[in-house]
């Protein structure tokens, strides 16, 4: 993987949530800096503090101090309005929870990205980044969970966006689907070679990122830097 | 090219359909009857403005015994009059064949050799006179259209005394004559009442009136002091036996119109502005919610980088989509259904020229209100959903802090079952929702309350008027003032059961600085047929030497029991009386004022004589009884009660209740749409939540008892909150309708609040059952995961 030049880079981050006795610190200090085009997996245990950090650098959230940059320029000094076309050009989200308007297709879903986005591929081509082509037409309520995560995704990257922000891709799915939206994520990454930031509580996934980086307690615990991360299909549930 | 949140638009929409008819019903159905009144309204105004302007409506009138023709001069220097116009007018009867009761009517002359100056004619059919004819008139439209007349027609007519057979050589309308009222007549009878236009030679020639004249019309300059004018024309016409002059908003006809309009006027304020405004309000809840049921939608929306313009736009689309169809539907039905009302109402006045005109103003108006009550809803729910920051939008809402009710406080709660304790901590936690929902349901009930007090009121206004206070059957008056001897005469006709003597006089009564302009009734101390009541329906005493006035008059003369009026008569020798009021009573039409007919005699000095008769009647003897009356010259009108009642009834049935029939309809509509929704509401804000309650165990019953019981919570705080409501406007309305003409009592039948309360169960039990098919089709598996 090409790393010329870091995407993000986060200094002493902090979020805290709540007053006085109920006072929470998602986030503790967090200092990282992530390398363009890769495969980052973020691990950790609930309430660690991974949703709060990818919430932040992907500009829905803002910090309570420190720094966030992205390609040089720093999130926090964004007005509302410059962090909507950061988002709107620069990430694409896949949430857990999918998402979908649910009265659109799966095709349409998608055309909700690409009809705001700068140079946006087509529709169709996304749908088929992620294997989903014989699937156009369906509504999400006819789709099954892994089904409507890959419309998620096609829907997420049919913007081309910089990087992608994935939280808990496949928490609510079975570990075979789990596999093919796994499968649907490494290969944009791949191709498109889209700095890709995954947050799961699956450490097998771990094998098959460049970067690990463990989350305990809204600190980072540890950075693993994997030199030859596995084919999806090699790890084992 | 639709773009994807078009295409989410238009599927939102049509998943909401149901709601979305029941909203944009609502709204039409505010703007429509605000358009549609006003319309009315605006197009009686301005067809009366066009018509008193072309045909020279007169400003300033007067009558008199026998004014000769030099007088006329004097007039005409009086400063500000611009033009004068003088006539010979008379009383007649009219004899028409098949009709047992006599008609009476009203001949006017017309130049011989010109158009008149003033209250000019038009003419509908056949032609106008030729000069000097003698046995041709002009018939106005009303009379002829009543009997089915052609040209050519003959009616026979006692004329002075002296029968005539005239010929009806043309139809006319009259600006004098929009309203054709009988001399005290409270609504016109246009079968018993006509007016027509003779050549003058021909009419004076036939009442004796040679060289003279008894009617004096006045045009004024632009700038003359109306009242100078007045007094002028009176000190002049005083030695003819002139009774006092009045201008244009004492005319009867005017005075009758201007009262209608005002009415109408009032109406059209009312009854739509409480539509639209609950329409409004309605359209306001209901998109406040359907925005905030999109929360998650919004948060993902701005997640992946839509703006939060762009998502305004969205909903507001959504908002305009209401609007335009609402008010497009509103728009074209107020315009159809205002034209077809002004029909209606153009039979009853009679303007030569009325279009339906609507007024732009009153459109952009309602389409506004509407408008702006719903995108404000929207923007608000809008506003609450985009400021959040995405990531926390998308969450669901963090259970909310639930705290123990005031019941558990109390340590009452025992007595509830758990279900029951799961509503009542609903309903405790959003206090304002629940609210705004009853206070919807509750604007529901209080239309239906509105919209079925007409129709009470009216009944009460003839029940007291026709059968308790005035329970004569005829009212009969005479040309002149008569002995009371003349009595004796009526009581031995056929079928006459009770006969009571009436003396009215005309009067002007002014105290401190206020006048008015009515008539004085005297009548028997202590009346079998004419009585006075007061506000609980008991009679009212006419003691010796006492002086009543009705409560209206009373108002507008400032006066309390205790205060002495000055009373001018009008006519005769005109003496000026002080007479203190005795008692206030309650009448719901007209402006009266009532005294011991012994005792107004005595202050006229005139003996015992009476100027009409009220009778009472066996209806058998009805046939022979107008008859006799028909010949007797010295009678001039006769009002038939029942006929009058029936007359009132045609036209409330014509006008104001088919007006309220289509109230009643939309306060229907509207209420049902106004449950419905807070119904659908209330279960698709809550459907995940009963889904997992069904997913632990619970029955489909219990999941829908506590979705319905808060929903009847609802409905049981709405009743009695309409019904407040309800008698709130009823009393606005009331208190606005209160014309010289008539007032509406405030009296509302429990049948009223009954029917209005029974559509609200109704339409909240039609509404739970809609959502009760749906709370049986909740999918456990997909609202767990949140599939919507």
């Amino acid at each position: 993987m090409m790393t010329d030049g870091t995407v993000f880079k986060t200094e002493e981050i902090t979020k805290q949530y709540g007053m006085g006795d109920t006072l929470v610190h998602a986030l503790r200090g967090v200092s990282l800096e992530i390398p363009k085009g890769e495969l980052v997996v973020l691990l950790g245990p609930s309430g660690s503090g991974k949703s709060t950090f990818l919430n932040i650098i992907g500009g829905l959230d803002q910090p309570t101090s420190g720094d966030v940059h992205f390609k040089g320029e720093a999130l926090a000094a964004m007005s509302d309005r410059e962090l909507t076309y950061f988002r709107r050009e620069h990430v694409g989200f896949v949430f857990q929870s999918y998402n979908l308007v649910p009265s659109l297709t799966a095709l349409e879903n998608v055309e909700l990205i690409t009809d705001i986005g700068v140079n946006p591929m087509p529709a169709k081509e996304a749908m088929r980044a992620v294997g989903l082509t014989d699937r156009l037409n369906h509504f999400p309520s006819q789709l099954s969970g892994g089904e409507q995560q890959r419309v998620a995704i096609a829907r997420a990257i049919a913007k081309r966006p910089e990087v992608l922000l994935c939280d808990e891709p496949t928490g609510a799915l079975d570990s075979e689907t789990g596999i093919l939206v796994l499968e649907a994520l490494q290969n944009v990454n791949r191709t498109y070679g889209t700095t890709t930031i995954i947050i799961t509580h699956n450490a097998a996934i771990a094998d098959v990122a460049d970067r690990v980086i463990y989350f305990a307690d809204g600190r980072v615990s540890k950075v693993v830097k994997n030199e030859k991360p596995k084919d999806i299909h090699e790890i084992g549930w | 090219m639709v773009t994807a949140l078009n295409k989410k638009l238009l599927r939102d929409l049509w998943n909401i359909k149901g709601q979305l008819v029941a909203i944009i019903f609502v709204m039409a159905t505010g703007i429509m009857a605000f358009v549609l009144s006003f319309g009315v309204v605006d197009s009686l105004e301005l067809g009366r403005d066009v018509y008193y302007d072309r045909f020279q409506f007169g400003d300033v009138f007067a009558n008199a015994k026998r004014v000769p023709q030099g007088v006329k001069k004097q007039i005409q220097q009086i400063e500000g009059v611009a033009q004068v116009e003088t006539r010979v007018t008379f009383g007649t009867i009219i004899q028409v064949d098949g009709m047992d009761e006599p008609a009476t009517g009203r001949l006017i002359s017309i130049p011989d050799n010109r158009d008149p100056l003033l209250n000019n004619l038009y003419l509908m059919k056949g032609r106008m006179l030729r000069p000097d004819e003698e046995n041709g008139v002009l018939a106005g439209e009303a009379f002829v259209k009543a009997h089915g007349f052609d040209l050519g027609d003959r009616v026979t007519m006692i004329i002075n005394g002296h029968k005539r057979e005239l010929s009806i050589v043309g139809v006319v309308l009259s600006p004098e004559y929009v309203y054709s009222l009988a001399p005290g007549a409270m609504f016109p009878d246009d079968k018993r009442f006509g007016v027509f236009w003779m050549s003058l030679r021909a009419l004076e020639a036939a009442v004796n009136m040679d060289g003279a004249f008894n009617d004096v019309s006045l045009r004024l300059s632009r700038d003359a002091n109306v009242e100078d004018v007045k007094s002028e024309l009176d000190r002049i016409l005083k030695p003819y036996g002139g009774l006092i002059s009045f201008d244009r908003a004492e005319q009867m006809s005017n005075w009758f119109v201007q009262n209608e309009l005002t009415q109408l006027r009032t109406m059209g304020y009312f009854a739509p502005t409480i539509f639209l405004a609950v329409a409004a309000f309605l359209i306001n809840v209901v998109m406040t919610r359907q925005v905030a049921t999109q929360r998650v939608q919004i948060g993902m929306l701005k997640a992946v980088g839509y703006r939060d313009m762009e998502i305004a736009m969205h909903f507001l689309k959504m908002v305009m989509v209401i609007v335009v169809v609402g008010s497009v539907i509103g728009l074209v039905g107020g315009i159809w259904l205002g034209s077809g009302l002004l029909n209606m109402y153009a039979q009853y006045f009679h303007f030569p020229y009325m279009s339906y005109s609507y007024s732009y103003d009153v459109m952009i108006l309602a389409v506004g209100f509407c408008a702006l009550a719903a995108t404000g809803g929207t923007w608000i729910a809008m506003r609450q959903a985009a400021t959040l920051p995405p990531a926390e939008a998308m969450r669901e809402e963090a259970p909310t802090e639930f705290k123990r009710t005031i019941l558990e406080r109390l340590n009452i709660d025992q007595f509830f079952s758990f279900l029951s304790r799961i509503i009542l901590r609903q309903l405790e936690r959003r206090p304002i929702r629940a609210f705004l929902s009853a206070l919807g349901v509750g604007f529901a009930l209080s239309i239906l309350v509105f919209a079925f007090f007409m129709e009470d009121s009216m009944d009460y206004m003839m029940d007291v008027q026709y059968d308790v206070s005035q329970r004569e059957d005829l009212m009969l008056s005479f040309v002149e003032p008569r002995h009371i001897k003349a009595l004796e005469e009526i009581r031995l006709m056929p079928g006459v059961m009770n006969v009571e003597p009436i003396r009215s006089v005309p009067v002007e009564l002014r105290h401190q600085y206020l006048s008015k302009r009515t008539s004085i009734m005297g009548i028997m101390p202590d009346p079998d047929l004419h009585r006075v009541l007061d506000q609980n329906l008991q009679q009212v005493a006419i003691t010796k030497g006492g002086f009543i006035l009705s409560k209206k008059l009373a108002e507008i003369l400032n006066v309390k029991v205790g205060d002495v009026v000055i009373a001018d008569v009008l006519e005769e020798r005109r003496p000026v009386l002080e007479l203190p009021v005795t008692a206030i009573y309650e009448e719901f039409m007209g402006l009266g004022a009532i005294m011991d007919i012994e005792r107004l005699n005595a202050y006229l000095n005139e003996g015992p004589v009476v100027s009409g008769a009220a009778v009472m009647v066996d209806p058998n003897y009805n046939g022979p009884l107008y008859k006799n009356i028909k010949e007797i010259p010295s009678i001039i009108g006769m009002a038939n009660m029942s006929r009058m009642r029936e007359i009132f009834e045609e036209l409330m049935d014509q006008n104001m209740l088919q007006m309220m029939a289509v109230y009643i309809i939309f306060a229907g509509l509207i209420a049902f749409g106004v449950i419905y929704n807070t119904a659908r509401i209330a279960f698709s804000e809550r459907s995940r939540e009963l889904a997992s309650l069904r997913v632990l165990g619970l029955t489909r019953f219990e999941v829908a008892y506590i979705l319905f019981g808060e929903l009847a919570a609802v409905v049981f705080v709405a009743i009695p909150l309409g019904i407040y409501i309800g008698y709130g406007m009823v009393a606005g309305m009331v208190a606005s309708l209160d014309t010289e003409l008539f007032r509406m009592p405030l009296v509302i039948n429990s049948d009223t609040y009954g029917f209005a309360v029974i559509i609200v169960l109704v339409s909240a039990l039609f509404s739970f059952y809609l959502v009760w098919r749906q709370v049986d089709n909740i999918d456990l598996v997909a609202a767990q995961k949140g599939v919507e």
